[in-house]
């Protein structure tokens, strides 16, 4: 019955909303989340920012100091995302469906991939605090190990795609495994494992400010350092510098994807 | 923690499968960039390790050092400042950020996806709003977070409303490409009829795309939880990365840390087996 079909629909929707409602209350009772407090800090903060957190004449000294930072930041989310890519190649070829060695390699690798990408890129920060200590190293360990989580399991779903049909010819023809990966599989998916690993490199630069904000390096702990001290239009200076690195490497980035895809 | 978002951005070029041909010239453009691209990259990174500040750090000790630390944090995993009981519902916070952020999130984001998408509204209003996604996303979370945390203080109600830029800036572009999808037959059709413009939003453009919004809500619910735990560690927003901060830069406690990764690494593998559910639910029905 057609009546009957909506009264239903109606009923399933006003449940689900229901539903969302309670968790709603639920989650603001749990985190303490105070909502008028919230919707009121909005304006709050758009007038605080328009009174403090711009970068002054003074701020315009520390340019160098910061832009040194960057630079380190940059560098240490490159070298963590080329590095892992590396890694997340062998790990994806051994992991894939069409390119594994035997089933249960194939399982321990995919295995090993999802537990790195499930752990944080900031409880990574905060392990490998202990023995690195305030070095670029722990922001390098950190990035590099979310990366090769993330990018295994990115570079495994282009192999798949990417390799299935011309895999099989090849063995038809009689190649080795070695001659079907260099000639095939590598060549063929490149260019979409390049554009992940700039998707990384972009996504790591935001991580990195993050990890630079816990294990004391980088621009997050210029950031971070700034930001304590009350000196806002610095830390206004740092918020502009990475702002204008992002859009720098999303627009490289983006053209190189276009060409190259 | 961002990182999950990257995956589902990418739009993988199907063209790409089958019958893709042997470039016509064996030094195109695609090939000479491809090459320098990678090139760029292992010059940038051994240069990266030439120039790193290492503060005099015995590279091989730190490496057995982490193995060993490694070793005592996931085999010998152990909860002394707080009870597991407590844990749980430090967990249940940090999941509550997470729902929380998505939700405002999913709702401003509606509005503004419906307005991105340039089939329901005009090309100028589509650009401004990219633009702004765009800038929104440049400035890490942890940022958005701590420059409201001047005006709201320091804890859950900056959490949230620092975390939620990010959730917007990311579904309003997962949105409007879903509904760019809907074919401008209907809404020619619906417009000839007479509907106005939530009529055709509400009768033709939400139904159409919602299997699409619920499942890229969920994902995004997924990445808000990396986020929340971090959020907790760096700027005080409580829950178990809170914990996770204080056990590993307070207490020195490697044990506990062990323990808090188990219990936030249970929840992202059951978030990620249930939006596979999800996915695959939405796809059957």
């Amino acid at each position: 019955m057609q009546a009957d079909i909506f009264a239903k629909k109606k009923r399933n929707t006003l449940a689900f909303l229901l539903l969302l409602g309670a968790v709603t209350i639920l989650a603001m009772i749990i985190t303490e989340y105070n909502a008028l407090k919230g919707f009121a800090s909005i304006p709050k903060a758009i007038q605080w920012g328009m009174a403090n957190f711009y970068p002054t004449a003074e701020s315009l000294e520390k340019l160098p100091v910061i832009l040194e930072k960057l630079q380190e930041t940059l560098l240490v989310s490159i070298a963590a995302t080329s590095a892992a890519a590396v890694f997340a190649l062998l790990f994806s070829i051994f992991g894939s469906n069409t390119t594994r060695v035997n089933a249960f390699f194939g399982a321990i690798t995919r295995g090993i991939a999802t537990v790195f990408r499930n752990i944080d890129v900031a409880a990574w920060a905060l392990i490998l605090l202990f023995s690195f200590g305030q070095s670029a190293l722990t922001g390098y360990f950190a990035l590099f190990f979310g990366s090769f989580g993330f990018l295994t399991r990115a570079f495994t779903e282009t192999i798949d795609e990417v390799s299935g049909g011309s895999v099989e010819a090849l063995k038809a023809t009689g190649a080795g495994y070695f001659s079907i990966i260099f000639q095939s599989v590598i060549p063929s998916s490149i260019p979409q494992m390049i554009s992940w690993i700039l998707f990384m490199i972009e996504t790591n630069i935001r991580s990195a400010t993050l990890i630079g904000l816990l294990t004391g390096s980088g621009i997050g702990f210029t950031f971070n350092l700034y930001y304590k001290s009350l000196a806002y239009d610095t830390a206004s200076l740092v918020v502009v510098v990475i702002i204008a690195a992002i859009l720098m490497i999303e627009y490289a980035s983006n053209y190189v994807r276009k060409v190259i895809l | 923690m961002e990182v999950k978002e990257q995956l589902r951005n990418v739009t993988v070029p199907a063209d790409h499968s089958i019958g893709q041909r042997m470039p016509a010239k064996p030094f195109n453009k695609a090939v000479i960039v491809t090459r320098l691209t990678l090139f760029t990259l292992a010059v940038l990174t051994i240069y990266a390790f030439y120039s790193f500040d290492y503060k005099e750090l015995d590279f091989m000790d730190a490496l057995l050092g982490t193995f060993a630390n490694l070793k005592t944090i996931f085999l010998e995993p152990h909860l002394k400042h707080f009870s597991f009981g407590h844990a749980l519902y430090q967990v249940m916070v940090t999941l509550g950020l997470a729902f929380l952020t998505t939700l405002f999130g999913a709702i401003i984001a509606v509005l503004f996806g419906l307005l991105a998408a340039e089939n329901l509204s005009s090309k100028k209003v589509s650009i401004v709003i990219k633009s702004m996604v765009a800038f929104i996303r440049a400035v890490p979370t942890v940022l958005w977070v701590l420059i409201f945390a001047v005006a709201a203080g320091l804890g859950s109600t900056a959490a949230v409303i620092g975390m939620t830029f990010h959730s917007i800036g990311y579904l309003i572009k997962a949105y409007s490409e879903s509904f760019e999808e809907l074919d401008r037959g209907v809404i020619e059709a619906l417009q000839a009829s007479g509907a106005n413009w939530w009529q055709i939003v509400f009768q033709a453009v939400i139904p159409s795309s919602i299997t699409y919004m619920i499942s890229w809500t969920f994902l995004r619910f997924e990445i808000n939880f990396a986020v929340a735990v971090a959020m907790g560690a760096a700027a005080g927003a409580g829950g178990i990365g809170f914990d996770m901060f204080m056990a590993s830069s307070f207490y020195l406690d490697m044990r506990e840390i062990g323990a808090i990764t188990y219990f936030i690494l249970a929840v992202a593998i059951i978030l990620e087996v249930f939006a596979a559910r999800i996915k695959r639910k939405l796809k059957t029905a």
